[in-house]
Order: C-alpha cells, then structure tokens, then sequence
C-alpha cells in the first residue's frame, strides 16, 4: 500500500474548495471548519488527518450533507462531488431530498464505533437487505442474496449462516466487516471512513485496512479516511490532508509527508510517533507529545498553531498564513515556511 | 423473530414462577371469555325470578342476582365487554401515543408542543377527565373505549418520547442516515423497532389500568349502559342487594382484581426481563 508512481488519470471524485462550515450556538456563531480544500480521486485514499477538535469529522458531514440542522451549515466554498453517471455536482449546493438519494448509492460511510452502528434489533442480513432493495430497487430474495453475497465479499466466513445473526452475536471486527459490507452493498464511489480502525485490536485493524484496500482496488472507488493515527496514514493513504484547529495545514502526497514535513504541526506530529521515541540518559524511552490543546474555533488573529509551536515568533500572533504550495503537490499553511524548510 | 428465538423469549419471561402464574390466570380468563357460549352454565340474560338472590350452591355455582340471573354466566359474558373493552383502549392508546411520542421524540419542533398538551391532560385525574368525557360524549360501549383511550394515551407518548430521545442519539441512527435511509423508515424501522419492549410494557399496565377504570366508570354510572354485562355494571347493579346477598358484587370485583392483577404482574415480569439493567440481576 504506498503511494503511486503515477497521477491519477481520472479527475477527482470528490473535489472541496473553500468550504467553511458554521455552527449556531449560544455563544454566537463559531466556525469550526473554515477554507478547507481537499481532493479524492477514484481508487486512491485521501488521508484526512488532525487531532480531536479539527474539524475532520465536521468536514466529513459536510460532505454528506449530515451536518446538524439548524445549528450547522455550510457557509461558503464548493463540495464538488463526480457521480457515478459521469456528471458533476455540487453537493453544497443540492437540496437535502437531493442529497439522500446521494448518500448510501454513490457516497458511503463507516464509522469508528462497530459495536453501535449497527441497530440492535434488525439481523445484518436484513440491515444489507434493506439498504439494496432502498436503493438498487431489488426485492426481497434478490436483496437477501445481495446481502450474502456482501457478507462473504467482506470475508465473513459463512456468510450465510452469518447473514441471521444480531450484532451482539459479532465480534468487534465482525461488526466492522458488516459495516463495510453494508456500505459497499450499493458499490458507492466514494467511501468516508472516519476512523474505522480506532476501536478495534491492532491484528484486526491490520485485517479491515487490507480489506478496504482490497475493496478500494477491485471497485475504483475513492476513500476519505479519516484519522488521528499518524501509522495507519503511512500504510493506507496516497495522499494525506492534515487539518489543525478547522484549517488544512499541510496537504502532501504520503512519501513526500513523511520524508519532508514542511508543517510545523505535521512535524510534531510525526515526531510524537512511538517509532521516534527518543531513549532517555536512564535508558527509558520517552514518547514525545505537542504540548497544549487544540485552540477553540473563536481564537485570537494570527496562526492557530502558533501557541503551541517551537518555531513561533512574534509575525505569527499577528497574521494568519495562508496555504501556499512549497514543492510539487505540497502545500503548507506557515509563515515561517520559507526559513524552516 | 423465528421459533428459537420466541421460545427464548417465553424461557426468560417465564423464569419466575409468579409470572407464569400471571399469564396462566390470565390466558383462562381470556380464553373463558372468548369461548363464553360453551362455557356458561346459563344465559346471561335469562331472568327467573323465583331465584331471585340465591346463594351459591349446585345449580348456580356463584349465586344468583336480582333477577334470577346465573353470576356466574354473567361474569363469563361481562368478561368479553370488560376485556373487549380494555383491549380496544389499549390497541387506541398504543396507536396515538406511539405516534404522537415517536413525533415529539424525534421532531424538536414539535416536542414542546406535543408535551405540552400531555402535561396537562396528565395534570387531570384520569377517572374524573373520563368522566367528563363519557358525559360530553353520550354513555355507549364505543366512547368508554374513545373516553379511556384518550385518558392513556399521554402516559404512553410520555413513555415513547423518553425512549425515542435516546434512541435517536445511538450511532446507528446517524449511520442509518449516512446510507440514505429516509426520516419515515428511520421512525417506523429504525427507532420503533427499539422503543418496542417499553411500549409492550406499557400496553400491559394499561390493559389493567382500563378494565379497572371501565368498572369504575359503569360502577358510577358514567360508562356502558346497564344492560350490557359487564363485571363494572354488574357491581353497579348489585351494590344496593350487597348487604344481603354478598356473591352479587363480590364474584364480579374478583374477576376484575385476577385480571389487573394477573395483567399487572405480567407487565412487570416482561418489564425486568427487557431492561437489560434489571436482566442481569435474573
């Protein structure tokens, strides 16, 4: 799973230009997500990366036109979304009957919560069932085939037999499987994962990465993955987003990500993987960390990183940076870029 | 739910014994009232006023009231409008305050004001508010039944609202709508599926709260019409011949309290087998 030699052919599935996303509240308006630009092409992995409180799984229910109404909306920017029937649309755009028919058919998602996902009282069977004959118009029998067929593409073992159980019968990863099975069921184009591994036990993480891969190939289709594990990025992405206080603060293809960081968050986040862990004077190792939180959507001028940043200086408090390319296909949102590099 | 599964179901239920009790008691009462023509001694309605107020004995196992009638075959056909009637109060109740809870549960619009109008019909005592109605209404069999369903229904939209609240914030739901499912499907699907055990629950209590209230209401003189058996009428009837004859009054209050007891246990038995906070502890 590393990043392709070669660009894309196609252009993308998913193009999000600008988008700012404003939620009501009773403090007054907040704007957790605000000119995020980001690209998913057919087939390949769009990694989406940032701690809790970036505004990744904001942006994701943007795009699916789930955002929690009436508090939240999309205030400005485009959410260009290429469907299955070659024709461009812009999703920011289209009215929310619209939009349902979208989601599901041509825009899947999965979660990071398998146990929960899934409603209790319907059989996985009937919940892949229910979904195709919605959406593909099949009736019963052919939708419960449909739905085998789907447990077994995700490599439940007997899937038949599988296919009348209740998630409480299923494994965490079984549950997960079901989930993707049940996302996949319609052949969408793209598929959001929002952290789909994180609940899970490394071994089966390893097993529902490979199997999305597997699915992403075999069907063309673009993954938004999102993510707070700098390790799963390296091994599943092509192309990695990383979002900091609401804001793109790196975009990069995932070699270029890691071998050259231009970000000083992305650089503080990857030194604060457990494989850089730095041995200490009495021989323990130390993890590192980013000192600080992630700063509140309403925050002073300037660069929202600056707080916790160890290249900061007094420029920084006072002018926000914009996200200018630095390199081919890389871009970073700092003004101390040109000195740091 | 398959063979296995039901069987599963009544294997739990039935796990305390008194609740097995309960539903024997009341599937006879259920069952006797259903097929009160080959059960009943006597017609219901056959006066023979030579027996007038007969104790119990051979020929009338339970006595005879003012007119001669058998109280037995009585209690037997009065069952059929006692039941009848709190069944056909639960099946409205349950319909109304389903719907009207799923919407108040679901919808923040329209919560305030659904719940509002719940608040004050449950700031009315419930036999008063159904007295009032049956008065405005007229006193037939069918308003009894409209008079106590709209006495019910706030307590279960107060039930379905509660649980729906939850049930809205489970992540399956917002997963549900990720894959395109539509508001209607969620509801009906999705959430109803979920609050089913609370409202079955509920369905139980009702069943007793009504055929306690259908007695009280004909006991006062507010409910079915006196020449329709029903074990409230028959109190009603018999009440001023109590001193004398006991058996008149006291075999149709038994059936009343076997069949809101026996309705009230097995409401309990299924409520502590559904809440899986209570199931463990069995």
């Amino acid at each position: 799973m590393s990043a392709p030699a070669t660009p894309p052919a196609e252009g993308p599935t998913l193009a999000i230009r600008g988008l700012e996303v404003r939620f009501r509240t009773e403090e007054g308006e907040v704007t957790p997500v605000r000119g995020v630009d980001l690209d998913v092409y057919p087939g390949r992995v769009t990694a989406l990366v940032g701690e809790s409180g970036s505004g990744k799984s904001v942006t994701s229910l943007a795009v699916m036109g789930l955002l929690p109404r009436p508090a939240g909306r999309i205030a400005a920017g485009t959410v260009r979304y290429t469907g299955k029937d070659g024709a461009t649309r812009d999703l920011a755009q289209l009215p929310p009957s619209a939009l349902r028919g979208f989601r599901g058919r041509e825009i899947a998602m999965i979660f990071q919560e398998p146990m929960t996902s899934l409603n209790p009282v319907l059989s996985v069977g009937e919940q892949i069932a229910e979904q195709v004959r919605l959406h593909l118009r099949l009736d019963a029998a052919a939708a419960w085939r449909r739905a085998e067929e789907m447990l077994g593409l995700v490599e439940i073992p007997d899937a038949r037999r599988r296919a009348r159980d209740y998630p409480h019968q299923m494994s965490g990863g079984m549950r997960q499987r079901v989930m993707i099975a049940l996302a996949m069921s319609c052949t969408p184009r793209l598929l959001i994962a929002d952290e789909p591994t994180t609940a899970l036990d490394v071994t089966i993480q390893a097993q529902i990465l490979a199997l999305i891969d597997r699915l992403r190939r075999e069907h063309g289709m673009g993954v938004l993955f999102i993510t707070h594990n700098l390790g799963v990025v390296a091994e599943v992405a092509d192309t990695v987003t990383v979002m900091y206080a609401g804001e793109v603060v790196e975009s990069a293809g995932v070699r270029a990500l890691f071998r050259q960081p231009r970000h000083p968050y992305t650089r503080a986040l990857i030194d604060c993987l457990p494989a850089r862990a730095t041995r200490q004077a009495d021989g323990q190792r130390l993890v590192r960390s980013i000192p600080g939180s992630v700063a509140g959507a309403a925050s002073a001028p300037g660069c929202r990183f600056a707080p916790r940043c160890t290249f900061q200086d007094p420029a920084c408090a006072a002018e926000r940076p914009a996200l200018v390319a630095v390199a081919p296909g890389q871009a970073s949102r700092c003004l101390r870029d040109a000195v740091l590099a | 739910m398959d063979r296995a599964a039901l069987a599963l179901f009544f294997r739990r239920l039935f796990r305390r014994k008194l609740v097995l009790f309960a539903f024997v008691v009341l599937a006879t009462i259920v069952l006797v009232a259903l097929f009160a023509p080959l059960v009943a001694p006597y017609s219901p309605t056959g006066m023979r006023v030579a027996n007038r107020l007969k104790p119990p004995g051979a020929l009338n196992w339970l006595g005879t009231d003012e007119f001669g009638r058998d109280v037995l075959s009585r209690i037997i056909y009065g069952g059929r409008a006692s039941l009848g009637i709190g069944m056909a109060v639960v099946v409205c109740s349950m319909l109304a305050g389903t719907t009207l809870g799923l919407l108040a549960g679901y919808f923040r619009a329209l919560d305030a004001l659904i719940m509002r109008g719940v608040d004050a019909m449950m700031s009315l005592p419930d036999i008063l508010l159904a007295i009032f109605l049956v008065a405005v209404l007229g006193a037939s069999a069918g308003n009894v039944v409209l008079a106590l369903a709209i006495v019910y229904t706030p307590r279960v939209v107060r039930v379905v609202r509660g649980s729906t609240l939850v049930v809205r914030e489970l992540p399956f739901v917002e997963a549900a709508r990720t894959l395109g499912v539509s508001t209607w499907r969620i509801l009906t699907r999705h959430i109803l599926l979920n609050v089913a055990s609370p409202i079955l629950v509920q369905a139980t209590f009702i069943f007793a709260y009504a055929v306690l209230a259908e007695a009280g209401l004909s006991f006062l003189g507010a409910g079915v019409p006196p020449e329709i058996p029903t074990w409230g009428t028959m109190i009603a009837a018999g009440q001023q011949f109590a001193d004398r004859a006991v058996w008149v009054v006291l075999f149709p209050g038994l059936a009343i309290v076997l069949s809101a007891l026996s309705l009230q246990l097995l409401g309990d038995g299924l409520r502590d087998m559904l809440d899986p906070r209570l199931r463990k502890a069995l």
